[in-house]
């Protein structure tokens, strides 16, 4: 039986797991859960995962959530490349160390400027206070500072001189708020030449096409969203009021 | 100079690092960083971690910060039992799903409980309203759920059958709502039955040590103002 992977690219934890697959040829199926028309809360994909969240794998009868750990699954399963998840103990330590880190510092400011620039606006045809919206550009700003400052500081990638899963994670991380037009790679040339490196390190078709939903997300008619997801919005917005 | 461990006992991941390094006879030598006092943000200490944040560990000339890279890194260096961290493909997914998701889940929302029921009103001497103990109260049960209904269903351990690195990490935060007096065993005698094992798994002693700190945490005495608006931000920030 194939691996099952349980994705939509507008998420970037779904990116992450779908580039690393992809790169090391591993074998899956794609199966589709259209966060847009809510299919996250549908019957069949809460049977896989109740938490209602992705990526999802399904490997036999295994069943794995959590993108960091699905990503250190398939690196150890699938044998890749050492330099993803290096064996060695410090340099380890810094992966660990980015993938804790982001979760708290990365993701969720980078999706609030999604909600807020775009998905608020488009959904309610109100715009979100500029006040709102400052607090947290300055937030992502923050984090990249201290990105910048104590992860990758003058390294090629932030382990040194090859790509790691923390690379991989940070970069969909920050590619997030480019769905709400706010490119966080203007604010310095270190970052825009890390990301660089790191595309093309992925190979930059790979990158573009993980990408292209995400990018596209402004476009789409907001009009035909789920009512279930248009209802967890509204709490959305009212718990950020 | 040996392993250094930068750590306040009030904090929950500080608690699950120094079970962790007791438990497994690591030696370490304990700095303590008191965070009421702000201790943690001084130049000093930015040297240890410029993030400004316990934990942090120093290891020769060797730093890191974040509670689940330094938990990862003792297991690796030091060789503890296997079922801290298995070996085993499925079972050490397990362990770090768990360790991912509590994050933004289960720790924000202890985290949240101990400051809105206890540290603001008491510490800080800044009220909180109902309503928002009220949310946060509610978040915290949610969570407490997951954790039974998703993560220990019906094992020993979140795991599997033997105590892990996940319970460690699980247990520590939930003993940050019990010192602010809230009765998350309560109502649920399979999480309670976890939450034993786990002590004995642990060494009731040990355990009992480790949370001194925070199962006084009702009888902090209040900040004095000078402290208070230095702590204040980045309080604000954490518990966000």
């Amino acid at each position: 039986m194939a691996l099952e992977l349980y994705m939509d690219l507008l998420s970037a934890p779904c990116r992450a797991v779908y580039i690393f697959s992809k790169k090391h040829d591993i074998s899956f199926n794609f199966q589709f859960v259209d966060l847009l028309k809510g299919h996250h809360h549908s019957k069949e994909y809460i049977d896989i995962n109740p938490l209602r969240k992705l990526p999802s794998l399904k490997d036999g009868k295994f069943v794995l959530t959590e993108s960091v750990s699905i990503l250190s699954y398939l690196c150890r399963k699938y044998s890749a490349p050492l330099h993803w998840y290096p064996p060695d103990l410090h340099t380890r330590a810094r992966v660990e160390e980015f993938m804790a880190w982001q979760h708290t510092a990365f993701q969720l400011p980078m999706k609030r400027i999604v909600w807020l620039k775009l998905m608020i606006p488009k959904i309610t045809g109100e715009e979100v206070s500029a006040e709102k919206i400052d607090h947290a550009v300055a937030e992502v700003k923050n984090s990249l500072k201290l990105f910048e400052e104590y992860f990758l500081q003058d390294k090629m990638f932030i382990t040194g001189d090859q790509i790691s899963l923390a690379d991989l994670v940070a970069v969909v991380e920050i590619m997030q708020p480019m769905a709400a037009n706010y490119n966080a790679f203007l604010n310095s040339s270190k970052l825009a030449e890390w990301r660089k490196r790191v595309e093309l390190s992925i190979g930059s078709g790979l990158f573009m096409e993980a990408h292209s939903r995400l990018m596209q997300l402004a476009d789409w008619d907001f009009s035909t969203l789920d009512p279930v997801v248009k209802e967890n919005i509204s709490e959305l917005l009212k718990k950020s009021k | 100079m040996g392993l250094e461990l930068y750590l306040d006992l009030l904090s929950q991941p500080c608690r699950a690092i120094y079970i962790f390094a007791k438990k497994n006879g690591i030696p370490f030598e304990l700095r303590t960083v008191d965070l009421i006092k702000g201790q943690h943000l001084s130049d000093a200490f930015s040297q240890v971690n410029p993030l400004k944040k316990v934990p942090a560990l120093k290891d020769g000339d060797f730093t890191l910060s974040e509670s689940v890279a330094i938990l990862l890194y003792l297991t690796h260096k030091y060789k503890v039992p296997d079922h801290w961290y298995p070996q085993d493909l499925q079972a050490r997914a397990r362990v770090d799903e768990y360790l991912a998701w509590q994050h933004t889940t289960l720790r924000r929302s202890c985290l949240r409980a101990l400051w809105h029921k206890v540290m603001f009103p008491v510490f800080l001497g800044e009220p909180v309203s109902p309503q928002t103990l009220a949310a946060t109260l509610a978040e915290l049960d949610v969570n407490v759920q997951l954790l039974e209904d998703k993560f220990l269903q019906n094992k020993a351990f979140l795991a599997g059958p033997h105590i892990s690195l996940a319970d460690l990490v699980a247990i520590t935060e939930l003993m940050h709502p019990v010192g602010a007096g809230c009765q998350v065993f309560k109502g649920r005698p399979k999480l309670a039955a976890w939450r034993n094992r786990v002590e004995a798994a642990v060494g009731e002693d040990l355990f009992q040590e480790a949370h001194e700190i925070i199962l006084k945490a009702k009888d902090f005495p209040p900040a004095d103002p000078t402290t208070k608006q230095k702590l204040m931000p980045r309080v604000l920030a954490m518990i966000q």
